[in-house]
């Protein structure tokens, strides 16, 4: 039986691909014409190949589970790519340019000067309570200014269309491997969509990682040494950690394949005795990098790292200290940093977020809980959340203690409808929610992703994308409609 | 290279070599079990005793019968020396080096460990078990070939030579110290055609018969046996020729390296004796002593070129 779409409904969301019921939208009639002319039987054809592919390619993510411990899962993906014209993506590319520059501003405003506090605009108490200002990091230069040199910001559409930022991750922001892999299994499965399509590639990323990273390289060296510093194999990123590695030709390393010396410069174990390193790409958080001079127990990190950035023999990418500016109320404040930096109006706009720090805000927020979505300051991943229309009375309760208690930890959001994006479910097609997650590099020059990695929450009604929370993913095509 | 990286790599050549070697064992014993004439039990003891595992053994089976041996030899993933353990170390080695590695050396890994997870149960009958060995051996040389052809002649290259043939290394030797002795029950090995017998499966084992004949002798003796499995320089089981390919690949790496003199002292010690001559006890001895040598170059190896002890992780 040929796919049907006609009880194709995404009810009251923005569907990306469908207008209405059996209406593709002119960007989406080609695509959605292909899966028309599939039966049912070819639709669950391809969803397995793609699976295979992926299980035979082993892209993984690793996972925590409390039965079987820390546990290897195929990467969960969905065949239909999501599609977005180039004519809007130039516009949501330059607004996320625009940002993360402000944003490094900021941080490299707040290591210093404090301007921006000075002149009222961000307030003291905001700093003084953030969890990952580093105390540390205060009057260092790092090399161009930068600190977010690598930022993955997550989007969303809202049901009258508009598109929103979500957050900014600016510590370890992961996904950009799947971004690179889920290409590469779409053209396994559907290589005859490459035709009428010609999405816009997107396997430039690696290059321009390598780049950036080498500009920060403290010796004047043709083929610095690179390193990219994984936590390990048990990391839920260690997939994309090796994967970066090995397209980048950098070195992968754990803390304990290096050491710096006193001559403050980092050094890998090697077979043939210490070799020097110039960059490290660090995929493990501020307070476990180094034992010196965060936290002790660390078994991860490489004492005495922080004494080598300091004295610029080594470059850090993200910047220890970078982080703070990722955490949910200074999120808040990014229309006013990006108005007090550049002078402009942001390009993309954020979600209209109460903050729980100011009183009025904080009574709204108490009163509507149960429309709003809660998410704590420093949480990753979706953990710590409240979403007010689903919670339970207990639930409710519980959090407006939580908020009381520490207002400055909290902001709230309306619920957005986040659009959807059809997916296969067994034999057909059914609206499921998306985000993106573009990936901003900031090195010389500022480099966007062609698109992003498509999280889809693959639970029916589900808002959440998380992969770790049962959310999958989509190829994102970037298309030129001319 | 990373000193992780190439003692990574070291495991990861091991533990495939590791899954194919025990592969052929439980498939040539298998095979010897049919040839031989009913009443007369060929024993499947001796192939736990090769693998070096007979308290892990007991301390799980009670009785050493085929069913068991065969389980325990395959799909025990309480025995480190099992195809499954193997392959499932191999596995979580190669995941940490995968950045130095052709990618479809991971692809290919991953699908052997996949089929081996998930046939297991097939390999343990006895109809089922011919094709599941089959495919083990053939998916590890698969691996060994593709390492061969495509890896860029660097350390990661030797490092994976060096341990897939000292692992070879102490695989012939162990096969030939308990084969020699008691695969059969003992008054029944002066019967001629038995003894022969057991020598053709100890060349099928290592996949030398067919060299063997056409480049030794037709007949099958002892003697000549032994020669050709210790000694011979071209066949890439021998003893020797593993040997010399670990001293090879470690002097590619450094020629001073320490690792140099104790492979000249391995050599040494096997020019030093007629092998096809010596007595039952004084082979085992001998034998003995090679693998004390063996483990000597590995823990040479692993003092100059892998991580400091603390961070070494459990290794074997």
């Amino acid at each position: 039986m040929p796919i049907q779409l006609t009880e194709y409904d995404p009810g009251p969301f923005f569907d990306e691909m469908m207008a209405r019921k059996n209406r593709a939208r002119p960007l989406a009639k080609e695509l959605i014409g292909l899966f028309r002319s599939m039966d049912d039987g070819e639709l669950a054809a391809r969803q397995d190949a793609a699976d295979l592919a992926i299980k035979e390619m082993g892209i993984t993510f690793t996972v925590y589970n409390e039965n079987e411990g820390m546990i290897d899962r195929n990467w969960p993906f969905d065949i239909v790519p999501r599609l977005i014209a180039k004519s809007e993506w130039d516009r949501v590319e330059a607004g996320l340019k625009q940002r993360v520059k402000a944003l490094n501003l900021f941080i490299n405003d707040l290591y210093h000067d404090q301007k921006i506090i000075k002149d009222g605009v961000f307030p003291a108490e905001v700093l003084a309570e953030s969890k990952n200002f580093r105390p540390q990091c205060v009057g260092v230069n790092p090399p161009l200014g930068v600190w977010a040199h690598i930022c993955g910001s997550d989007l969303v559409r809202d049901t009258d269309g508009t598109i929103y930022v979500l957050e900014d991750n600016l510590r370890v922001p992961s996904g950009v491997s799947y971004m690179l892999e889920n290409r590469l299994v779409t053209k396994r499965v559907f290589p005859e969509l490459f035709d009428s399509y010609a999405p816009l590639p997107v396997d430039d990323y690696p290059t321009q990682l390598y780049e950036m990273l080498a500009a920060l390289s403290p010796r004047n060296v043709k083929r610095p040494n690179i390193a990219v510093l994984t936590p390990g194999i048990y990391n839920s990123a260690y997939f994309e950690h090796a994967y970066l590695a090995m397209e980048m030709g950098a070195e992968l390393v754990e803390g304990r394949d290096l050491f710096v010396d006193d001559d403050d410069v980092v050094y890998m174990r090697t077979v043939s005795g210490p070799v020097r390193v110039d960059v490290i790409y660090r995929r493990i958080d501020d307070e476990f990098m180094d034992p010196e001079v965060f936290r002790a127990d660390s078994a991860l990190g490489v004492p005495g790292l922080m004494r080598a950035w300091k004295a610029r023999k080594i470059g850090l990418a993200n910047a220890p200290g970078a982080g703070v500016a990722d955490d949910k109320v200074v999120y808040a404040f990014v229309p006013e940093i990006i108005k007090y930096y550049l002078n402009e109006e942001p390009g993309i706009q954020n979600v209209p977020t109460y903050r729980c720090m100011y009183p009025d805000e904080r009574a709204y927020v108490i009163e509507h809980l149960d429309e709003l979505v809660v998410k704590p300051a420093n949480e990753s991943g979706g953990y710590g959340m409240l979403i007010g229309p689903r919670a339970t009375k207990k639930e409710l309760k519980t959090f407006t203690g939580l908020i009381k208690k520490n207002p400055r930890n909290y902001i709230a959001q309306p619920t957005l409808g986040i659009s959807t994006v059809p997916t296969v479910v067994g034999n057909c097609l059914e609206p499921r929610h998306v985000d993106l997650r573009p990936f901003i590099l900031s090195g010389r020059s500022t480099f966007v992703t062609t698109g992003g990695l498509t999280r889809v929450a693959l639970r029916k009604g589900s808002l959440v994308v998380n992969s770790s929370q049962g959310g999958g993913s989509k190829d994102t095509w970037i298309v030129d409609t001319l | 290279m990373l000193s992780r990286v190439a003692e990574n790599i070291y495991w990861l050549s091991r533990y495939v070599e590791r899954a194919e070697n025990t592969a052929r064992l439980v498939r040539v014993n298998s095979h010897l079990v049919l040839d031989t004439p009913s009443g007369i039990t060929p024993g499947w003891k001796p192939l736990v005793d090769i693998t070096g595992l007979s308290d892990e053994f007991h301390s799980v089976e009670r009785e050493a019968n085929e069913r068991n041996i065969v389980r325990f030899l395959i799909g025990d993933a309480n025995n480190p020396g099992s195809i499954l353990s193997s392959l499932i170390a191999a596995r979580e080695n190669c995941r940490t080096v995968r950045d130095v590695l052709p990618r479809s050396s991971w692809e290919r890994l991953n699908e052997l460990y996949l089929f081996a997870r998930e046939n297991v149960q097939a390999g343990l009958t006895k109809s089922g078990r011919d094709r599941f060995l089959d495919e083990i051996i053939s998916g590890s040389q698969r691996i060994t070939g593709l390492l061969g052809s495509v890896m860029y002649r660097d350390e990661a290259y030797f490092f994976s030579r060096i341990g897939r043939n000292l692992e070879r290394a102490d695989m012939t030797t162990r096969i030939i110290d308990v084969r020699s002795t008691d695969l059969f029950p003992e008054d029944l090995l002066e019967s001629r055609s038995l003894d022969t017998l057991q020598w053709i499966s100890v060349l099928r084992s290592m996949s030398g018969y067919q060299t063997y004949r056409r480049h030794v002798a037709i007949r099958v003796s002892r003697p000549a046996v032994l020669q050709f499995l210790f000694l011979n320089p071209h066949f890439p089981r021998s003893f020797l020729h593993c040997v010399e390919a670990v001293g090879e690949s470690i002097a590619r790496l450094d020629e001073n390296s320490p690792v140099v003199r104790r492979i000249n002292a391995q050599k040494r010690m096997l020019r030093r004796i007629d092998i096809g001559e010596m007595s039952q006890a004084s082979l085992h001895e001998f034998i003995d002593e090679l693998q004390l040598g063996i483990m000597g170059v590995h823990q040479t190896l692993a003092q100059t070129y892998f991580l400091p002890p603390p961070a070494i992780e459990e290794a074997g």
